[in-house]
């Protein structure tokens, strides 16, 4: 007798296939085994029932029962309760764009949607060719003169007027950009086989870590001046942006060495029997898989960092917080706090959602077929 | 039958041009001492299996033929090149070598094809059709071309060893070194990939094999080596290591594998 034999799930044995019993599926099987298991979980789930009972109606109220639409001035919101999104569309263009000048914020208009796009085409692996690298050069030299002007009939603006999403943005992407070539470099100079580089690597991912970003920051800000002569002034958006990358760098390094020591030794040895030099075995072999198990402490970094490209704020440039915050000084809008904050998080909350999103997706993609 | 007296260790190989030649390689690590001045000289068209005790410097050895293991003494030219520091020379002699592992090593991100692709276009330079059209020729050989598509983790443990064998012929190597190719293997699927390296070993390929596969060595091999702890014990045809064993312990070792 061989009735071991099957065709999909049905099993053509001499005991006939039953229905498992009705009280282990269905809703109410699910309510018992995930909510009310125990006698504690039973408990918890109850509170937890109450006190969303108690803030999701309150909330939903301010949010859009009471809210007053757009339009409403802001004297009548404040007696009237209930969130006052005139604030967002009144504002919208200064939070947006900070004091670049009101009749040019169609450039960095622009420069949001060059950059989304420029990202955008970065995530399809079809376009992950050489002439991407030349389309991001491209991208971002439109996108500096977009923002700067000066030539081709525009006027020029100064950086310190920048201000806003484009601010944050180009912090962060160009910023992720250039650290990212520059973690990958640091993560295989900490496992290199020469010495020098070793020690180089090391001590800088160490230094750095062992800063808060914000006294990265500070330094860039005050102690760059010192090392350069007097009266050459480097621009505070560099040195902010430069601190940043170093941050990123460092971290990001980090992420990607875990993912180099999973890579078993049998890999690196069959690309070297099969003659390849050091940095083909790395391109086409180590870092592909290495970098595919660091997607998810990389986008952990990615997150991080776009969101703490906030903190430029204490060196006095105005990003998408900075611009909020300055929003809510205009004496007849102050104290709509909860509006402007709810209002940006949202918007942080979009970009980091969707690089979360995607991060899964690759993941998906890139491990499809090739698990052992 | 005047071989059957001198010694095995005595006896000259090879007869023809040598590809290979060893001369007293000693290796360390650290303090342990695994190589123990290792004479070796290998001809075109030799087929020699390295059998002896867990331990007892096989892998280490064929591993040094190209330099996955550096030694610490004496010489080894492998096609006219000595393998020194010199790291354009090791890229050059890794070219002409290929090597099968015990756990195949293929990588799981690159399809079959691409696995076998990958070195002839970014070392060899070849043009990818024609790096492509050569693969599928292996790939066929080692009657595995119909899965060039899949990811190495689809396939079972027979049908990936034999991918690392037709990746490593993409190469056209002059030498093929396998180190226990089989010994990882479920028992079903050890004679699939035995049958592919018989076949190379008909077709005139210079292979230096680290088995346990007696029945291998036997029809096969033209000289098997043993080793005991980091020395070449003994070296002799098939017919006389099996029959007439030298040494003590190759007697030893004999009797144990082949009374299980
Ligand atoms: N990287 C290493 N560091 C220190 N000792 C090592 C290293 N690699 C191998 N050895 C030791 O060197 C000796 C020879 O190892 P080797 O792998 O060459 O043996 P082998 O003959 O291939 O054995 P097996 O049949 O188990 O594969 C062993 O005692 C092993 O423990
Ligand atoms: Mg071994």
């Amino acid at each position: 007798m061989t009735d071991n034999v099957h065709t999909g799930n049905v099993h053509t044995g001499s005991i006939p296939d039953e229905r498992p019993p009705a009280n282990t599926v269905g809703p109410v099987a699910w309510l018992r085994n995930n909510l009310f298991n125990t006698w504690y979980n039973a408990l918890l789930t109850i509170l937890i029932a109450w006190l969303l009972f108690k803030a999701i109606p309150p909330l939903l109220d301010w949010l859009i029962f009471s809210a007053n639409s757009f339009g409403t001035p802001p004297q009548v919101c404040r007696q009237e309760g209930g969130a006052c999104w005139t604030f967002v569309s009144e504002k919208l263009r200064f939070v947006m764009f900070g004091t670049f000048p009101y009749d040019e914020q169609w450039r960095p208009l622009i420069t949001i949607v060059i950059i989304i796009a420029l990202v955008l085409a970065s995530c399809d692996r079809r376009f992950w060719k050489p002439w991407l690298g030349l389309l991001w050069i491209a991208g971002l030299t439109a996108v500096g003169v977009l923002m700067w002007g000066g030539v081709l009939g525009l006027t020029y603006v100064e950086n310190t007027l920048w201000g806003g999403l484009p601010l944050t943005l180009m912090l962060s992407v160009v910023g992720l950009s250039v650290a990212f070539p520059a973690s990958v470099l640091l993560a295989l100079g900490r496992r290199s086989q020469l010495p020098a580089i070793r020690v180089i690597s090391v001590t800088y991912i160490e230094l750095i870590r062992g800063v808060p970003l914000i006294s990265l920051l500070f330094m860039a800000s005050v102690m760059f001046p010192l090392f350069l002569p007097t009266g050459v002034n480097f621009d505070k958006l560099l040195r902010a942006q430069i601190a940043f990358i170093m941050f990123a760098a460092a971290y990001m390094a980090e992420a990607i060495r875990g993912g180099l020591q999973a890579i078993p030794k049998g890999q690196y040895e069959a690309a070297d029997a099969l003659g390849l030099n050091y940095w083909q075995a790395m391109g086409k072999i180590i870092l592909p898989q290495a970098l595919a198990i660091s997607i998810p402490p990389l986008v952990n970094t990615f997150i991080s960092f776009f969101k703490d490209t906030s903190l430029v704020i204490i060196i006095g440039l105005y990003d998408l917080l900075g611009t909020a915050k300055a929003a809510l000084s205009d004496p007849a809008w102050r104290g709509f706090y909860r509006e402007a904050y709810l209002f940006i998080g949202v918007i942080y909350w979009v970009f980091c959602y969707s690089m979360s999103k995607y991060s899964q997706k690759l993941e998906r993609d890139l491990h499809r077929g090739h698990r052992r | 039958m005047t071989m059957a007296q001198t010694a095995g260790a005595a006896r000259t190989f090879p007869q023809g041009e040598p590809i290979i030649q060893c001369q007293g390689v000693h290796k360390w690590y650290g303090e342990f001492h695994v190589l123990k001045n290792i004479d070796l000289s290998v001809a075109k068209g030799e087929r020699i299996v390295i059998c002896g005790p867990s331990g007892s410097g096989k892998s280490t050895m064929i591993r040094c033929l190209n330099r996955l293991e550096e030694h610490q003494k004496g010489s080894i030219i492998v096609d006219g090149i000595e393998l020194t520091g010199n790291l354009k020379n090791i890229e050059l002699v890794r070219r002409e070598v290929g090597m099968v592992f015990q756990h195949f090593n293929l990588f799981p991100h690159l399809t079959v094809l691409e696995n076998c692709t990958l070195a002839p276009i970014w070392v060899r330079k070849k043009p990818k059709a024609e790096a492509e059209e050569m693969a599928m020729r292996y790939l066929k050989r080692v009657r595995i071309a119909e899965q060039a598509l899949k990811y190495p983790g689809q396939l079972s443990g027979g049908q990936q060893q034999r991918v690392a064998i037709a990746r490593s012929l993409c190469m056209s190597p002059k030498v093929m070194l396998f180190d226990e190719p089989t010994s990882a293997l479920d028992p079903e699927m050890v004679k699939e990939v035995l049958d592919v390296m018989i076949g190379l070993a008909e077709d005139g390929m210079t292979m230096l094999c680290v088995t346990h596969e007696m029945g291998f060595a036997k029809s096969v091999a033209d000289r098997v080596i043993f080793m005991d702890r980091g020395e070449i014990v003994e070296q002799n045809t098939p017919n006389e290591f099996f029959n007439s064993p030298q040494s003590e312990r190759t007697k030893l070792f004999l009797s144990q594998i082949l009374n299980h």
